[in-house]
């Protein structure tokens, strides 16, 4: 058998000994420490001894969807951050981009997920989304058809849809009471 | 000699052995400094103690050629069992062991088949193991499919090692195939580069954009993502979907082919579903007896010292026409498996989690502001966000020996470290 140990004693580090903490949690760790957020989000762990799954606050202060709050659950997993976090919108609103179950289309959650990308990245992703929604991107088919086509009715549409109303046949959640 | 281990005889036939002897009786001019003419083939034959993770398309390979080049303590994991699909070119299994562990049907047929091998089957998953267990292996050989487990088996063996004790080094052997192409490395853990540093070199999981399997699907694969990603959990709710359930594939198969049809999409099939939900990639037979037996090859000269080993990436493609490459994947600083610094950190019963915060940040040749603390199961004190930082602001005060055994580990990020540091919590 080969003496690989012999290469390790000329190697300095010689006296390391690595962590047991799993590479995903300490990622996630760092991620979470070092998210530099603007005042329009906030994090919230149901709890806080779990780092893996908590919600993020989106309130825009511009833009067609200012004065709602908006929520979003999301759930990482082992393989972090090979696979990308899963983020869901825990309300029903009316969004070419996301869909009435919640789906979000956002390009870094899924086919241009990359492991250098990390939390920060995915939650300005998320608030850039209420800036400028992608009537190219749809998710939500009839959300987007009015935005490209009868933008006026389609800012109407956002108003009543943020105060609980309805739109076409469905009813979506009040996102402006906090 | 006539001892029987399970029925074979485990007499050494004459010339048994003879081309492989003429390797390891003499040395020749690739051979390491430290091969001892004579000496190598008692090692691999009795003591050498082998552990092969998977037993499919490459695991069966490495299974046959390890027995053959004369390993004779082998053990095998895989958590698999043997689907009808596997049998054209997992060799090892045959129509009657449909359903059977792979790990143990594999090992007996070895066992059949190779007088004198010892084949040990361990039907379950690679984590139900724990340090003792891989302790005993001198080398770990892998074929799998999956990333999470790789990733598993590789920070499992860079955290055994142990400075005091050389042993506790075991060399890492990973194959991996795809289709025509195939990949070939060696991990000497925390001395080469590991699984982790390259985890940034892997290809990407076809995923189409969510939008496009909703709105405009245009492929077969797009109908089958829009069952799987959409219409499973809008019907089924908060129930799994389990890809090795015939029944979910079925359900999904029908649900992709009536939204296929309905776009005019041809191509939905039971087998296609199956592959896409699975991400299945057919496997060659060909690309796995080549990665197998480069894996082998490079297992037999670690175990004997008789040629130089791999360094440390071998990749093969073989779509067109065949091409190989092999070079040195570099260590990565800031690998959170192998990378960063680990510390001892002497200190006294009595220092408060904030008192150590001071220390690290005082201390000049690491240069830490803001570090956030954790052990393996609790976080101790985060800088952030703040509600984090309220949640563990009350163990600021408490004594880290209340927090952390000693000779127990912390683990530091901060946004001035290029990943992580570990403390190693020693009190005096």
């Amino acid at each position: 058998m080969i003496k690989i140990w012999s290469m390790k004693k000329d190697e300095n580090a010689a006296a390391r000994k690595k962590p047991k903490t799993s590479a995903a949690q300490i990622r996630v760790q760092k991620d979470l420490t070092e998210l530099d957020l603007p005042s329009t989000m906030k994090t919230h762990f149901a709890d806080p001894a779990d780092l893996l799954n908590f919600t993020l606050t989106i309130t825009p202060d511009e833009g067609m969807y200012k004065g709602g709050t908006f929520k979003f659950s999301f759930a990482i997993n082992t393989n972090y951050p090979h696979e990308p976090p899963k983020v869901k919108c825990t309300q029903k609103i009316y969004h070419p981009n996301v869909d009435l179950e919640g789906n979000v289309c956002l390009n870094i959650l899924r086919e241009d997920w990359k492991p250098v990308l990390n939390l920060n990245s995915v939650m300005v992703g998320l608030q850039y989304l209420f800036l400028e929604p992608n009537a190219d991107d749809p998710l939500n088919k009839d959300a987007a058809q009015e935005m490209s086509k009868n933008r006026d009715q389609f800012l109407s549409n956002v108003k009543i849809s943020m105060r609980g109303g309805r739109v076409a046949s469905n009813v979506y959640d009040n996102v402006l009471a906090s | 000699m006539a001892t029987l281990v399970n029925g074979s005889a485990t007499a050494d036939w004459p010339g048994r052995y003879f081309h492989i002897d003429q390797i390891l009786d003499k040395p020749g001019p690739r051979t390491d400094p430290g091969f001892a003419a004579g000496a190598e083939a008692p090692f691999l034959r009795d003591q050498a103690k082998i552990l092969v993770i998977g037993a499919g398309g490459l695991g069966c390979e490495i299974l046959a050629n390890l027995a053959l080049t004369g390993f004779k303590h082998i053990h095998v994991i895989d958590m698999d069992t043997i689907d009808i699909s596997n049998l054209n070119r997992q060799f090892l299994f045959r129509s009657k062991d449909v359903g059977k562990s792979k790990a143990i049907v594999a090992a007996d047929f070895i066992m059949q088949r190779v007088p004198g091998v010892e084949v040990t089957p361990y039907f379950g998953k690679i984590q139900d193991k724990g340090d003792d267990y891989y302790m005993q292996f001198n080398l770990v050989i892998c074929g799998l499919d999956s990333v999470e487990a790789r990733r598993w088996i590789n920070a499992t063996l860079v955290n055994l090692v142990d400075p005091e004790n050389p042993e506790s080094l075991k060399p890492l052997i990973d194959g991996g195939t795809e289709g025509f192409k195939g990949q070939a490395r060696v991990i000497l853990p925390t001395i080469t580069s590991c699984y982790e540093c390259s985890l940034d070199m892997l290809n990407k999981q076809t995923a189409f954009p969510i939008c496009t399997i909703a709105n405009t699907p245009r492929l077969p694969e797009h109908c089958i993502e829009w069952a799987s990603v959409l219409e499973w959990p809008r019907v089924h709710g908060d129930k799994k979907m389990d890809t090795d359930d015939p029944e979910h594939i079925s359900w999904l198969y029908k649900t992709a082919a009536s939204r296929a049809k309905e776009f005019n999409i041809e191509g939905v099939t039971w087998s296609l579903t199956q592959g896409v939900v699975k991400n299945i990639i057919p496997a060659i037979a060909s690309t796995n007896a080549i990665i197998a037996a480069a894996c082998c090859n490079e297992a037999f000269k670690i175990a004997t010292s008789s040629a130089a080993y791999l360094n440390n990436y071998f990749m093969l493609i073989g779509t067109d026409g065949i091409y190989s490459y092999t070079f040195e994947h570099e260590k990565r600083a800031d690998c959170p498996v192998c990378g960063g610094e680990s510390l001892d950190f002497p200190i006294s019963m009595e220092v408060t989690v904030e008192e150590l915060i001071d220390m690290l940040i005082e201390k000049q040749d690491i240069q830490i502001k803001k570090p956030s603390l954790s052990t393996p199961t609790r976080q101790i004190y985060l800088q952030a966000p703040p509600q984090l930082e309220q949640a563990t602001r009350p163990n600021l005060e408490k004594k880290v020996s209340e927090l952390v055994p000693g000779g127990g580990e912390v683990t530091v990020t901060a946004s001035t470290l290029p990943f992580s540091l570990s403390l190693n919590i020693i009190y005096n």
